[in-house]
């Protein structure tokens, strides 16, 4: 007889959405070891195939059944650097979630008797960091010799420099921002993604020996030409999708019209929600709506609802989506928690203007409703204006969370970098090598817009190209 | 990013701009007129934009003028030769597209004026004739006057009180210039409404006119679009895609509301934080 999954400790929603800590608050080891026993240990776990760096999921689960923790840390370190981040970020109802033998065959995200993998893969990450775990150093002669550089800071560029810096090699990793993490600081709020998690793992990294440089701009502070004439034998490129989208519709220019980027930058990056601790502000109103149906969107509903909470107890904020809850790519656990902390939700309306006041600053927006059509290229259902049906609903705060794009800063002064029609990078699938030689890249500049897990898996791909470029020697060629 | 001298420029009537010259081999290296850092005094500080006014290629050194109006800058005016910033990035934004055009017309405005001089002085060097204006409440409240007269072919000052100069505003001796000559070229930096004056005036004229536009920013990389204005109809993020524009394009009245966005909160913390 299948048993009940363990469901995992969260903070009460009543007090959580006042507050940026985490919400999750993980398996104690009990918990972890009767959910790890749930697993059936499938001879063909088809949950592995369902991971994007492939770990051994079925070995990792059966070495916490042993309570042999270290080695389930191991396993998981084998294929991924950072489990504490990845078992907090991962899309799992995706990905391995999933493809677990629990999940009803044809259904679009896990079913919730799947086994709860990222919340394992989460208490195996925190033993291996609170017990000081660390993956043995194998220097390789050859290697050491090399000097690689890694441009961004975000999943890809931590999770290059850790493949590269295992073998020896002085890796340096230049940041455009004063601290390093990429989105995992200035886009994933705190109470998602802790920051002394992410801190951990950047020491980790520095005790490997990677340097990281901050407020350093490639293509601004120094070309690539520059770079790679300064001994740098190799660079890998993860330079991220962090230029917003807008909706391109009239009035979208008004004040208190933000980007989820600059919102969730001001909050997470700044500190904005300790103003006037911290200097940088960030308004807040009584009526926050929220344009989008990405994990972004959620992410910037939940810190909008908390500053409300926070600044005045009371809140008000709407994610107002064009389709309809199962077409939302965001996960299922952020929708459900956002849900619980009392944002509320209205699908299948388009924003068509924002009408703002006399100071400029943003009062209504202007929607019609929708209904799904026909399945478009992404396969979820079109949704269709219905024509009349124009309507206002008010708000004070705005924000915009409706895709990225590709960084263009380096890619516009190189133009010997290929990219597409996007604006992502052109990559060889094998070694993840760019246009230029020596020079490898991956992450959401290439291919766009991706999860942290599947930046890390080009990567780690971009690692092993470059380590066989630098077994060629290229110095000496 | 340690400040190797900071000098009080001005300091009456409660206007205070100081200068700061700060250590940063790679940013002098790179800067180019037109182009700005990104700075922050502290890891609890905002980030701002300052335009770069000056390198000193010897000693790796970058030159920056403010105005004390926010809490950023106050502390900025408030550290010592010595002390050095939490963060400091740069060349941000695109330079000055530096050439010969002409007959040039450069007009500053208050501590806009800190921004014309490099361009000013590139321009003469391209080999351009340069006409400067300068402008201020009162003759105390001027700076670089001595800089801009040597990179300038003609020198206009004007005050608002005339204490110094011409009485009235420097779009007046804009406009009689334009009236009396050619000119290839205008460039206009200074509070909002000056830049907007100035569009007004060489617009009658047809003479090209580019402003250097003071939005707000965080990043100034082109990843939270804060410091998104409206030209020619379009929407472009000054950070990446200026700072400078077509000064005939630009939504002068969005600029104006959303430089605003945060007065509130400004003057909250102000009256909070005594630096």
């Amino acid at each position: 007889m299948k048993r009940e999954p363990i469901k995992v400790r969260e903070s009460e929603a009543s007090i959580r959405r006042g507050n940026f800590d985490e919400v999750v608050m993980g398996y104690s080891e009990a918990e972890a070891v009767e959910e790890a026993a749930r697993c059936i240990q499938c001879k063909n776990p088809t949950c592995i195939t369902g991971c994007p760096v492939g770990i051994d999921i079925k070995k990792f689960i059966s070495c916490i059944t042993k309570k042999d923790y270290s080695a389930a840390f191991a396993a998981i370190r084998e294929k991924n650097n950072f489990p504490s981040i990845c078992g907090r970020v991962c899309p799992a109802e995706y990905q391995c979630r999933r493809a677990c033998v629990f999940t009803k065959k044809g259904s679009a995200f896990a079913s919730k008797e799947a086994i709860n993998i990222h919340f394992l893969e989460r208490f195996a990450g925190d033993y291996g960091m609170n017990n000081n775990i660390h993956i043995p150093k194998t220097s390789d002669k050859m290697l050491s010799k090399y000097k690689v550089a890694i441009v961004g800071s975000g999943p890809a560029g931590l999770c290059c420099a850790g493949e590269l810096a295992r073998y020896g090699i002085k890796v340096t990793v230049f940041e455009a921002l004063q601290k390093p993490g990429g989105v995992l600081r200035y886009g994933i709020p705190p109470f998602r993604m802790p920051r002394d998690i992410l801190d951990f793992e950047i020491d980790y990294l520095k005790k490997l020996g990677v340097d990281f440089v901050g407020n350093f701009i490639i293509g601004r502070t120094k070309t690539l030409d520059e770079l790679l004439a300064q001994g740098y034998s190799a660079v890998f490129l993860g330079l991220g999708a962090g230029i917003p989208s807008f909706l391109g519709i009239p009035g979208e220019n008004l004040c208190n019209i933000y980007s989820a980027n600059e919102f969730l930058t001001r909050v997470n990056l700044m500190s904005a929600y300790k103003f006037p601790e911290y200097h940088t502000p960030v308004n807040i109103g009584k009526k926050v709506l929220v344009i989008g149906g990405g994990n972004t969107a959620m992410d910037a509903a939940r810190s909008a609802l908390r500053m409300q909470n926070i600044t005045m107890q009371t809140s008000d904020t709407t994610i107002i989506y064009r389709r309809t809850e199962v077409e939302m790519p965001a996960r299922r656990l952020e929708i459900e928690h956002a849900r619980e902390e009392g944002v509320k939700f209205k699908f299948l309306m388009q924003p068509v203007e924002f009408l703002g006041d006399n100071n400029g600053f943003v009062k209504k927006m202007r929607c019609l409703e929708c209904r799904l059509g026909e399945p478009d290229s992404s396969g979820r259902r079109r949704p269709v204006p219905v024509e009349g049906s124009e309507f206002d609903i008010e708000c004070d705060i705005a924000v915009i969370a409706v895709g990225l794009k590709a960084n263009q800063i380096l890619i516009s002064v190189t133009p010997e970098l290929k990219t597409d029609k996007y604006g992502d990078l052109v990559v060889n699938k094998e070694t993840m090598e760019t246009s230029i030689k020596g020079v490898f890249a991956g992450g959401d500049i290439v291919g766009g817009e991706g999860t942290v897990i599947e930046a890390m898996g080009m990567a780690k791909k971009a690692a092993n190209g470059i380590l066989e470029y630098l077994k060629t020697d290229p110095v000496n060629n | 990013m340690k400040i190797l001298n900071k000098e009080t420029l001005i300091d009456t009537g409660g206007v205070r701009i100081g200068k700061l010259e700060i250590l940063s081999q790679d940013i002098a290296l790179k800067a180019r007129p037109g182009q700005f850092v990104v700075l922050m005094t502290s890891e609890k500080g905002e980030r701002i934009p300052l335009t770069i006014v000056e390198r000193d290629l010897s000693k790796g050194t970058i030159k920056l003028i403010f105005q004390e109006a926010g809490l950023t800058t106050k502390i900025l005016g408030a550290m010592k030769t010595g002390d050095s910033l939490y963060s400091l990035v740069g060349p941000l934004g695109h330079p000055t597209e530096i050439k010969k055009y002409g007959k040039i017309v450069i007009v500053g405005g208050g501590v806009g004026i800190a921004e014309i001089y490099p361009v000013a002085r590139a321009m003469k060097e391209a080999g351009n004739h340069i006409t400067t204006i300068l402008g201020a409440r009162s003759k105390d409240l001027l700076i670089l006057e001595n800089e801009l007269k040597s990179a300038s072919d003609e020198f206009y000052v004007a005050t608002d009180d005339g204490s110094y100069g011409r009485k009235g505003f420097t779009t007046d001796i804009l406009e009689e210039l334009l009236g009396k000559g050619k000119y290839d070229l205008v460039y206009s930096v200074g509070p909002i409404p000056m830049m907007k004056r100035s569009s007004m005036v060489t617009r009658k004229f047809n003479t090209k006119t580019i402003v250097s536009l003071n939005a707000i920013m965080v990043d100034a990389t082109g990843m939270c679009g804060c410091c998104r204005v409206t030209v020619g109809g379009k929407t472009y993020f000054s950070c990446v895609d200026g700072p400078e524009f077509d000064a005939s394009l630009v939504d002068w009245e969005e600029l104006t509301k959303r430089n605003r966005i945060y007065d509130d909160k400004e003057k909250h913390i102000c009256r909070l934080n005594i630096t």
